[in-house]
């Protein structure tokens, strides 16, 4: 045998190995993909069932299956006739809405000044508010209880909204974002004779929409799903949020679970939806909130 | 109108920022300042919201600490930290780090995961309650008695009972800490990994000597957050067993339940006051503990 012969012999031998190795690598890429497939498939299954659950008849809830045998939209007629979960709804859309509202506009306020201001305090009143981040919400509720007391802001949407209407959180994190906004546009709008509103409200803010987004999704999934302080502050049935009518309706409705899996899947299928449709942007929003924040 | 002509540009700039600070100042003065000063004042109180406060000192703090119910709901809300801190990293971990991997149907894959993050947790808490019940009506039990093994009692055990509340809520924040390690696994500079792999490092090496120690601030992030959220647990603690909160026995009841209960069922306000303060400094000890211990060595 030459030299020649054993060296393509050896090479070809390496080849096969590395086309193996290859093989293998893809193997187990399959697998991986497959396992994290069907942990995936886990995580959402109480999501699955609740909504399979919620088209079923009272008489197979107890069916392990997830498909029902005759999906029905009567368990939603039912709910929604009944009158409070479409109130409940309204309440904590409006609540929501208007809670997310108030911490875009105050909270990028606040973070634009003491970003792009120069001025004595301005440290302070950063340090200030940031050290609200370390009281928790379960110490401040009995003053705010107190003060609701004796304001008459109990059962009302302004008692339930109040201490949500700013966050120290979406300060820091829309202050980290003007800080990508160059000096210079803002000093150009002031050469163009803009007043310091305008060029927070018509050059910074769209700068920082992304931020916006991002604050925007925190905010409102928080208050959507806020339960302690609205269950504290409404005795009024009628006022209560969808987490506190819930709670309220699972007690009542005890044995109908196909029910309050109806309830349950009204208060979680807008949020999910939503979601499916800004997925890449919710992510990108979250790594953001959770990075800089 | 006058008197802001007459200033400086500089001058100018202080007065806008002040102004655009002043609703602001005055909303953290009185809705967080003031009530923080407020709930501690109000611990060192004897006061039922009807009659008058009467200054007791440390009299509150003093029952608290001799109360058996509060040690136990003090190690129950521990439990959830210590069981929900570790298992929720550990999982969100390796879920992260091999879907970090997968190319094909990425965004699919991740969408599943991160899907429960925006569930509520009082409707998730009913549905897993639903999953708990005993057979014929739960679905755990409905599924093992199917395959013909023993019943389990989740909720009406006082040993199972925490565990099984854990469950769903280590299960909703799962997506939240995956996404966030994902990006700190993409942070991470590739030529790290093309020097390793050229020098022929295996992989179980390159994820102890590379992949954590630079994931550290990622880490440390992921640990304080969910701790702090284990420590105030209430949601999924409240609506799964409403009808004895915080039962069996105060097995499963958590110190937010518990300031709950004596604030808005009892209305000794002094003593639920004195109970917040307390859970203020443990949530202050753990995290500048943990942030001591992870960041620094």
């Amino acid at each position: 045998m030459t030299t020649a012969d054993t060296e393509i012999r050896a090479s070809s031998a390496a080849l096969l190995e590395g086309t193996r190795a290859k093989q293998r690598r893809s193997l187990g890429q399959t697998i991986r993909w497959l396992i994290l497939f069907g942990g995936g498939i886990l995580m959402i299954m109480p999501i699955a069932y609740m909504i399979s659950t919620s088209l079923k008849w009272p008489f197979e809830v107890y069916n392990v299956g997830l498909i029902p045998e005759e999906p029905h939209l009567e368990n939603y007629q039912y709910v929604l006739e009944d009158g409070r979960f479409y109130g409940w709804f309204v309440n904590s859309l409006i609540i929501a809405t208007i809670t997310t509202i108030s911490n875009l506009f105050f909270d990028s306020l606040v973070g634009y000044t003491l970003c792009k201001f120069t001025f004595r305090g301005r440290y302070i009143v950063f340090i200030a508010i940031l050290s609200t981040l370390m009281i928790p919400t379960e110490m401040l509720v009995i003053p705010w209880y107190l003060m609701s007391q004796s304001f008459g802001w109990l059962d009302s949407y302004w008692g339930i909204m109040f201490p949500g209407l700013m966050t120290a959180f979406g300060v820091f994190l829309m202050k980290q974002f003007f800080e990508t906004v160059p000096d210079d546009f803002i000093e150009a709008a002031r050469i163009d004779g803009l007043n310091e509103f305008q060029i927070f409200w018509s050059v910074a803010l769209p700068m920082v929409k992304p931020a916006l987004a991002a604050l925007a999704i925190f905010v409102f999934l928080g208050n959507w799903t806020a339960f302690l302080w609205p269950l504290i502050v409404t005795t009024d049935t009628s006022l209560y949020t969808l987490p506190v009518g819930l709670s309220s309706f699972g007690d009542e409705a005890d044995v109908q679970w196909e029910l309050i899996m109806t309830g349950a899947a009204i208060s979680t299928i807008p949020t999910l939806v939503v979601f499916l449709i800004f997925q890449r942007f919710i992510i990108r929003g979250v790594v953001m909130a959770g990075l800089k924040g | 109108m006058q008197f802001y002509r007459n200033l400086t540009i500089t001058q100018k700039r202080t007065v806008w920022a002040w102004g655009f600070l002043a609703v602001p100042i005055l909303f953290y003065v009185i809705i967080r300042f003031y009530p923080t000063g407020n709930a501690m004042i109000i611990s060192f109180q004897e006061w039922n919201l009807l009659g008058d406060r009467t200054w007791t000192g440390f009299d509150n703090y003093v029952t608290l600490v001799r109360d058996p119910v509060f040690w136990q709901v003090f190690g129950n809300t521990f439990m959830y930290l210590l069981l929900g801190t570790p298992i929720s990293l550990v999982v969100s971990f390796v879920i992260a780090y091999h879907l970090d991997k997968v190319r094909f149907a990425h965004g699919f894959l991740r969408a599943l995961y991160f899907l429960p993050f925006m569930t509520s947790a009082v409707a998730m808490a009913w549905v897993w309650r639903w999953f708990y019940q005993g057979v014929p009506i739960g679905l755990f039990n409905n599924a093992l008695a199917s395959v013909g093994i023993a019943q389990i009692e989740f909720l009406n055990s006082t040993t199972n009972a925490l565990p099984a509340i854990l469950a769903p809520a280590v299960w909703a924040g799962l997506g939240f800490q995956i996404i966030i390690f994902m990006a700190g696994l993409r942070a991470i500079p590739r030529s790290y990994y093309e020097a390793a792999q050229i020098d022929g490092v295996s992989s179980w090496t390159v994820l102890w000597e590379i992949t954590l120690p630079l994931l550290r601030p990622t880490i440390v992030f992921i640990v304080v957050f969910s701790s702090i959220g284990f420590l105030r647990i209430f949601d999924h603690v409240f609506n799964m067993t409403t009808n004895n909160p915080g039962g069996p026995l105060n097995s499963t009841k958590p110190l937010v339940l518990m300031i709950y209960e004596t604030a808005f069922a009892s209305f000794d306000m002094g003593y639920a006051a004195a109970q917040t303060v307390v859970l203020f400094l443990v949530l202050l000890v753990v995290s500048l503990l943990q942030l001591r211990l992870l960041r620094d060595r």
